[in-house]
C-alpha cells in the first residue's frame, strides 16, 4: 500500500515533466525528420538561438519569454527563405548569418538585463523538472498542430523533403510548404525551450532523427523512429537526472547521441558485402566482349 | 495548327548576368521541337521559363492561351512535365523509386487529397513503360544515371502532361542508354500526343519526329526552322565552332557548295535566318 502511495505521489510530482519528455520529445523527433532530411541541420542552431534571444528580449521587456520567442523563431524562419533567395546565398550561409545576428541580440540582451541573470541562464540550459503547467499545454498545443499540418499536407511534405525543384516542377505550391516546415521547427524549437535549453536542443532534434534515418528506407519509419528515440531519450533521461540529481537536458543530450551511435553501428545502409561476395570470379559468357 | 506555348520577347537575367536575350519563339500543339546549341546558350533557361520555374524581366509568355503569371503558376504545371538534366537525391534518402514517381501525381490531385487507386495505377503503368518496374522498391537514390533518368520521365509521364520539357536527357549516357531514352521518348510522345520540346546539345540524339529546331547561341534563338536545314554541317559548325570532320563523324551531311561562314561573320545573338 505505501509502495502504491509512493508512485503515486512520484506521478503527481512528476507528470509534469513526464508530459513534457513526451509531447516535447515528440516534437523535436518530427521536426527533426524534415531538418536531416533537407539537409539543413544548422537550422536546429539557428532557431534554438532566436528562441533564445526572444526569450531574453521577452525577459528584458517585461513579457512573457515563451511567447516573444516564439516572435523570434517565427521572424528567423520567414527570414531564411527570402535572404537565401534574394541574396543568392546557400541556406547554410544564410543561416548562419541569421544565426550570429541572434546570438548577438542574446548577448546584448543579457548584457542589458539587471539584476541576477538566473532566468535568462535557465534558458540556456532549461529544466524539464521545473516544467509549468501552460508549458505542458503548449507543448501539447503545438504537437497537435505540427502533426495535423502533417496528416493534411503528408504527400507535399515527403515532395519538398525529396526535392525541392522537383515537388515545384510537379504543381506543389513547394514555397508555402517549405515555409511552413521552417515555421513549425522553430514552433517546435520554441516551445522546449524551457525543457531542454537553447542550446541542448539542437541535439534532440537532429540525434534523433539521425539515428533513424541510419535504420529504415521508408520515410513513414523514419518519423515513427525519430519520434520514439526522441521520447525515449527524455523518458530516460529524466529518469537518470531523477535518480542520480544531475541536469535533465545534458543527459536527454548524451542519451540520444548514445542512440544515434548504436543505430550508426547497426545501420543496414552502412552494411559491406562479405569478402567472399567480391573475390576475383571468371567472366560469365554475356560479360565476354572478345 | 494551335499554339501550346507563345513566348514574346522574353529576357532573363541572373544578377548582373543575362541568361536570355529578347528570345521570341512560338511552340505548337503536338509538336516535337528540339532546342540545341552550345554550353551557356541559354537553353535550360528556355525551358525553365516555360515552366514557370525561372523569372522573366521583360516580355511575356502565354501557355495554351492563358498568361503565364508567376503566383497563378503552379495551378498550370500540373500540365507540363518537365524532366530536369540532373537530379541530386541523397543516395540513403528514405524514399523508394515508386513514390519517387507517384510524387508525380501530386500536382493533380491537389491538396488535402490521398493518392487513389487510379493514381497508382498511373504510377505502375509509367514504370512500366520506361522499363523500371523492377526498381519499384529500391531506394530513389540508389539507381544508376540510366535509371535515374527514366524514372525522371516516368515521373513527368505520371502528371498526364499535355507539354513533356526534356533537359539534355540523353547526357552523360553510354550509347545504348542513350538510344534507349530516346526511343522512350518517341513512344510516350506517339502514345499520349505530347508537346515535346527537347533541349540537347548533341543534334544527333534527337530523335526523327523532332521536324522543328531552334538553335540557340549567346542568349538568344539564332535560328528556328526544319531539321533538314537546321542540321546541315555548315550551320552546325557554325554554331558549335566544330570542323567538318567532327560533323560528319557525328553523321551529318556536309554541303560543301554552301559558302562556310565563320563565329567571327556573325556578331552575338545575330538571327541567322529570319
Amino acid at each position: 500500500m505505501a509502495e502504491v502511495t509512493g508512485i503515486a505521489s512520484a506521478l503527481t510530482l512528476f507528470w509534469r515533466p513526464l508530459a513534457a519528455a513526451v509531447f516535447g520529445g515528440a516534437a523535436c523527433g518530427v521536426v527533426g525528420v524534415w531538418i536531416v532530411l533537407m539537409n539543413i541541420p544548422f537550422l536546429g542552431v539557428t532557431m534554438s538561438h532566436a528562441a533564445f534571444a526572444g526569450a531574453v528580449a521577452g525577459l528584458l521587456l517585461g513579457i512573457n519569454p515563451l511567447i516573444s520567442s516564439f516572435i523570434f523563431c517565427v521572424t528567423a524562419s520567414l527570414l531564411i527563405g527570402p535572404v537565401t533567395e534574394s541574396a543568392d546565398l546557400e541556406p547554410g550561409v544564410s543561416l548562419g548569418i541569421i544565426f550570429s545576428v541572434m546570438l548577438g541580440l542574446a548577448f546584448l540582451g543579457i548584457g542589458l538585463l539587471k539584476g541576477p541573470r538566473t532566468e535568462a541562464l535557465r534558458l540556456i540550459w532549461g529544466n524539464i523538472l521545473l516544467v509549468t503547467r501552460t508549458q505542458v499545454l503548449v507543448l501539447v498545443l503545438t504537437l497537435t498542430v505540427i502533426l495535423s499540418f502533417l496528416a493534411l499536407f503528408w504527400k507535399e511534405t515527403k515532395a519538398v523533403l525529396f526535392n525541392r525543384e522537383i515537388a515545384r516542377a510537379v504543381g506543389i505550391p513547394e514555397r508555402p510548404v517549405f515555409l511552413a516546415l521552417l515555421l513549425f521547427a522553430g514552433a517546435a524549437i520554441a516551445a522546449n525551450l524551457d525543457t531542454i535549453g537553447g542550446l541542448l536542443i539542437f541535439s534532440l532534434i537532429v540525434n534523433p532523427p539521425s539515428a533513424a534515418y541510419q535504420l529504415t528506407w521508408r520515410l513513414s519509419t523514419m518519423y515513427l523512429l525519430s519520434t520514439v528515440f526522441a521520447i525515449g531519450s527524455c523518458l530516460v533521461g529524466l529518469g537518470i537526472s531523477w535518480l542520480f540529481d544531475v541536469p535533465a537536458g545534458a543527459v536527454i543530450i548524451i542519451i540520444s547521441s548514445l542512440i544515434f551511435a548504436v543505430s550508426l553501428l547497426l545501420s543496414p545502409k552502412r552494411r559491406r558485402l562479405p569478402v567472399e561476395d567480391l573475390e576475383p570470379r571468371a567472366l560469365s559468357d554475356n560479360q565476354r566482349i572478345d | 495548327m494551335s499554339c501550346a506555348v507563345s513566348i514574346k520577347r522574353v529576357s532573363v537575367s541572373y544578377r548582373d548576368h543575362i541568361a536570355l536575350r529578347d528570345v521570341s519563339l512560338e511552340i505548337h500543339n503536338g509538336e516535337f521541337l528540339g532546342i540545341i546549341g552550345p554550353n551557356g546558350a541559354g537553353k535550360t533557361t528556355l525551358l525553365t521559363v516555360i515552366n514557370g520555374l525561372g523569372r522573366i524581366h521583360t516580355g511575356s509568355i502565354h501557355i495554351f492561351g492563358q498568361p503565364v503569371l508567376p503566383a497563378k503558376f503552379w495551378r498550370l504545371r500540373p500540365r507540363i512535365g518537365y524532366v530536369p538534366q540532373q537530379l541530386n537525391v541523397d543516395p540513403r534518402a528514405p524514399i523508394s523509386c515508386y513514390e519517387s514517381v507517384l510524387i508525380g501525381r501530386y500536382g493533380r490531385i491537389g491538396l488535402l487529397s490521398r493518392p487513389s487507386k487510379y493514381d497508382r495505377q498511373q504510377t505502375e503503368e509509367m514504370l512500366r513503360l520506361t522499363g523500371t518496374f523492377h526498381l519499384r522498391n529500391r531506394p530513389a537514390g540508389q539507381v544508376s544515371g540510366g535509371e535515374a533518368r527514366k524514372l525522371a520521365i516516368a515521373r513527368a509521364l505520371v502528371q498526364e502532361p499535355e507539354i513533356l520539357l526534356l533537359d539534355e536527357p540523353t547526357s552523360n549516357l553510354d550509347p545504348a542508354a542513350a538510344r534507349d531514352i530516346t526511343s522512350l521518348i518517341v513512344e510516350a510522345y506517339r502514345r499520349f500526343h505530347l508537346t515535346v520540346v527537347m533541349v540537347s546539345h548533341q543534334p544527333e540524339h534527337l530523335p526523327e519526329p523532332c521536324n522543328r529546331i531552334a538553335m540557340m547561341k549567346n542568349t538568344r534563338i539564332a535560328f528556328v526552322g526544319p531539321r533538314e536545314q537546321a542540321l546541315r554541317a555548315e550551320r552546325l559548325s557554325l554554331l558549335y565552332k566544330t570542323t567538318g570532320a567532327e560533323q560528319s563523324a557525328c553523321g551529318f551531311e556536309q554541303t560543301p557548295a554552301t559558302p562556310q561562314r565563320t563565329s567571327a561573320q556573325l556578331p552575338p545573338g545575330e538571327p541567322w535566318q529570319k
